[in-house]
């Protein structure tokens, strides 16, 4: 099993008559993605190149209302600019959406400060995100599909091609994954890292995880509080981005300080420390310290 | 884009909190004629950017106009110096306003809290100093609330605040409106920060306003073109200025300390080489992130951006090829590096992902030093930039 996403997902497209969207459409089909669908306003009736997967092409509706009353689509991946990303969303949810991979950069922080408050129910993966992936089943997003192998590694990330680095790595070890989530780098996202590891730790073929985070804001804080909570003994190895930049360039005291003062590399260090998981220091590092730990856990 | 207190204060006034009476000068002449016109005691504020400005000596009183004069000569043109920014400021207009006679001094902010992700409200009775030490010496004195932003404000929240923090009465009754203008700021510009310290009871009973902190996000701008003008002036960070003109986001250029030049595509690709190169024994002199195609125009223009700092002995350029093809980002390489244009510099590249050895069989060829591995790339950038 892989949390969120597999082969029978039915996944639609907005904006995908756009260049990025049209592009991406076509990689995410390649992957085995079950594409049911595109939005384009004005564009309803015509369709979209669908390879050898799609017989007569991936049919493009006005609305996703009627995309989904048509398909009966579950999923929706956003390629539209950040002026439009709030409408996009809301309108995903109004067709009862239950999950939409935002990869817009550049989304007001203040849109999603109110849509992730007014859209209760409907999963958010983003924004300023790549994505996710259920390797070998499917791909929702603009990961590079070649690097990620079928397996039993979860993976939570904050970052894209440091994504990609450590799967790379992963793949490459002989770690496959069940599913990877590029949760995005905005201040304001929907799913967090504890909302994914709660999927992960009901699910019975994620044996092992990796964390990979950043400096800044106090996700990873929160991460490590769940695993000490709900995961004690899981194989996880967590990985923070940026342990090497020099404080300074603060968003104003105001917000270091409503966060309790954390955000720093050794307040998540402090907190993985506690919740007994293993910090790579390199990502290199990484899939031998899972290896370990997985031995460690006989699993 | 970070708000001067001229322009902070006024979004205030548009959203009705009170503030202090005054005028906006860029020279020495227009303070002496606004104080000649309007006898009576002012404070000359220097409009920077910069936090602790009173410290660096950016606030003078003038009882005349003569002596309004003399002070603006001063300021005007004077760079201040902080802690927080040892290279300075330069001051290039200044805010005069009513000196007034203060009773008390409250503080209150809000600010994006991104663990909730909700507007969080701080208010605290000690005001008029910073807030960070008010926290660490005393947290409790600091009232918190979080809005839910499906909800937004209500007067209640601010009423409770109020006696929360034990504002003193004088607060009060104008407290829940004054808070309720601050939201109504916060949410309709976009604010990251929006930030009232002093808040000042007068000794005749008012309560004003008399510093501005707003911070707006930039995502959100567009839907103000009103502040079009104050974006173009807003003397925004040397780095960040960098970075747009060749065509990067604001925050994906930041020079550092070190002596390692570094260009990566993705955020968190350039913070885990910046991390390589420390744990290699080396310091990054930058942080580059080029984005995902790795185009040969901004190759070359992030190559010289980067090497234009003197302190670069190496540069490590690390790259891992997603959709965009390692051959495609090799040859944009060096096509963009062969001119004899740029400053040489020592160079390695980290070339992995699609297409790799094509990749990095086009980088040997050109004599660009190509490895496989981030830790191989970051060890030998190191032993370059010490020989």
């Amino acid at each position: 099993m892989s949390i969120y996403l597999d082969k029978n997902s039915k996944v639609i497209v907005q904006g995908i008559t756009g260049r990025e969207g049209l592009f991406h459409t076509q990689r995410m089909l390649a992957y085995g993605t079950n594409i049911v669908g595109g939005v384009t306003p004005g564009k309803g009736g015509t369709t979209v190149e669908g390879g050898t997967t799609v017989e007569g092409g991936v049919p493009v509706f006005n609305t996703v209302k009627d995309a989904v009353d048509a398909t009966g689509a579950t999923h929706t991946i956003l390629f539209v600019p950040p002026q439009f990303a709030a409408d996009a969303l809301y309108e995903a949810y109004d067709a009862k959406i239950g999950l939409a991979v935002a990869v817009t950069e550049g989304i007001p922080a203040h849109d999603m400060l109110k849509i992730v408050a007014t859209t209760p129910g409907m999963r958010i993966v983003g924004p300023n995100c790549p994505g996710l992936v259920s390797p070998g089943r499917a791909l929702v997003g603009i990961m590079p599909g070649h690097v990620f192998a079928p397996g039993r590694v979860g993976m939570i990330s904050r970052s894209g091609t440091l994504t990609y680095e450590i799967v790379d790595g992963l793949t490459k070890a002989g770690l496959g994954q069940s599913t990877c989530v590029g949760i995005g780098g905005d201040p304001i996202i929907g799913m967090t890292f504890v909302d994914c590891l709660r999927s992960f730790a009901s699910d019975p073929e994620t044996d092992a995880l990796v964390v990979c985070g950043e400096i800044g804001g106090s996700d990873e804080e929160d991460a490590a509080a769940f695993i000490r909570e709900h995961l004690p003994g899981k194989p996880i190895v967590a990985f923070i981005g940026g342990r090497s930049a020099p404080k300074g360039k603060r968003l104003g005291h105001a917000g270091a300080i409503i966060s309790g003062n954390v955000g720093t590399p050794e307040s998540k260090l402090a907190a993985f420390a506690a919740a007994g998981v293993q910090v790579a220091d390199r990502p290199s590092q990484i899939p031998g310290l899972l290896k370990e730990r997985m031995a460690a856990a006989a699993v | 884009m970070k708000l001067m207190e001229f322009q902070g204060k006024d979004l205030f006034r548009r959203v009705g909190i009170p503030t202090p009476r005054g005028a906006f000068v860029r020279t020495a002449d227009e303070a002496e004629r606004f104080v000649a016109a309007n006898p009576g005691s002012w404070v000359l504020k220097s409009q920077v950017l910069m936090g602790g400005r009173g410290k660096a000596g950016g606030i003078k009183f003038a009882d005349s106009p003569a002596e309004a004069r003399a002070l603006a000569t001063e300021l005007i043109g004077e760079i201040l110096k902080g802690v927080q920014n040892p290279e300075g400021e330069r001051v290039e207009s200044l805010l005069i306003e009513e000196k007034v006679a203060i009773a008390s001094e409250a503080y209150v902010s809000i600010t994006i809290d991104r663990a909730t992700k909700k507007p969080a409200i701080m208010v605290t009775a000690q005001g008029g100093m910073d807030v960070e030490e008010v926290n660490e010496r005393d947290p409790d004195a600091i009232s918190k609330y979080w809005v839910d932003p499906a909800i937004g404000y209500s007067p209640f929240i601010g009423r409770r605040l109020a006696f929360a923090a034990k504002l003193p009465a004088g607060f009060h009754k104008a407290f829940p409106s004054i808070l309720t203008g601050l939201y109504k700021l916060f949410m309709e510009y976009g604010a990251n920060l929006v930030e009232i310290n002093p808040l000042v009871l007068t000794k005749d009973g008012a309560v004003i306003a008399s510093d501005a902190k707003v911070e707006l996000d930039d995502n959100g701008l567009y839907k103000h073109p009103d502040l079009k003008e104050w974006n173009a002036q807003s003397t925004s960070d040397p780095d960040q200025m960098a970075a747009v003109a060749i065509g990067l986001g604001m925050s994906n250029y930041a020079k550092l300390d070190g002596d390692i030049g570094v260009i990566a595509n993705g955020a968190g690709l350039g913070m885990g080489t910046m991390d390589a190169i420390r744990n290699a024994g080396g310091s990054a002199a930058n942080f580059l992130d080029i984005g995902g195609g790795a185009q040969a125009k901004l190759v070359k223009d992030s190559y010289k951006l980067v090497t234009d700092d003197p302190k670069v002995k190496a540069l490590f350029i690390n790259i891992f090829g997603g959709i965009t093809r390692g051959d495609q980002v090799a040859r944009g390489i060096v096509e963009a590096l062969s001119g004899n244009d740029l400053r040489k510099v020592p160079l390695v590249i980290r070339l992995t992902g699609t297409n790799e050895k094509e990749g990095r069989a086009i980088l040997a060829e050109a004599g660009m030093n190509p490895v496989e591995t981030m830790d191989e790339g970051a060890k030998m950038a190191v032993e370059m930039a010490r020989t």
